[in-house]
């Protein structure tokens, strides 16, 4: 499978362990909404890093992209191909839902 | 393992600031986000075991694919901007990155979490009480 299709697979799965499989439901929460937004934009601006200096490349064969690694374009946002913004959506969502959901069985998050 | 014996003056490490730029921008990362400890109060540190559990439980999923993709050629690292220590293939800073984005991620949504009332933050809109 390629990254693209991997990366829908992740963020779909990432969506399920919350709704269903841990009930954490911090999809459905402003607050986790706000910290992906602030996480987001600085995904944005670090991933750019990676990306825009060759620090990390991709086979034009598994993106949606191509090897040109323009700022915005050819499936590229900041030079980023757009699929990291799912890897970054499900590994975020991911943490979100394994901490939250230790922390209620702990009762350490008793709020 | 870590493989060292790469080229560089210091006991391997690299002098060239080249070499420098991923750990720069993990760097990056915990500067911006561990003042959120002391200027928010959080607990987050204050229970490591929940956040190794955290750190582990979701991040290995991914570090394996990052392994999968790596090897199938999906990705790759320019060595010259990389430390030489190579992890199962992947540069130390990528397995550092699968620890470093879970903590900023908990310090942020912590942060989130305390700044909108802790009453209501981060609860599911049904309600599940009794603890």
């Amino acid at each position: 499978m390629t990254y693209t299709g991997i990366t829908v697979v992740a963020a779909l799965a990432a969506l399920v362990l919350d709704r269903w499989a841990f009930r954490t439901r911090l999809t459905t929460s402003g607050t986790w909404w706000t910290a992906y937004g602030i996480i987001v934009f600085f995904q944005l601006l670090t991933n750019g890093w990676l990306t825009g200096r060759r620090i990390v490349r991709y086979d034009p064969d598994a993106i949606i992209g191509s090897a040109r690694v323009p700022l915005v374009g050819d499936g590229r946002l900041l030079y980023a191909p757009v699929e990291d913004l799912g890897f970054g959506f499900a590994l975020v969502l991911t943490t979100c839902v394994v901490w939250v959901w230790l922390g209620r069985r702990s009762g350490e998050e008793t709020t | 393992m870590v493989d060292e014996g790469a080229p560089g003056p210091i006991g391997g490490i690299p002098m060239s600031l080249q070499h420098w730029a991923y750990v720069a921008m993990l760097a990056f990362c915990l500067a911006g986000t561990l003042p959120l400890v002391p200027a928010f109060r959080l607990r987050v540190l204050r229970q490591p075991r929940r956040l190794m559990l955290t750190v582990v439980a979701a991040g290995s999923p991914f570090v394996a694919w990052d392994l999968y993709a790596t090897h199938a050629g999906h990705w790759s690292f320019d060595p010259a901007q990389t430390m030489p220590w190579r992890v199962a293939g992947l540069p130390l800073e990528e397995i550092a990155f699968f620890v470093v984005i879970p903590l900023v991620t908990v310090l942020t949504y912590e942060a989130v979490r305390v700044t909108r009332g802790r009453d209501r933050a981060g609860r599911p809109r049904q309600r599940s009480e009794s603890r």
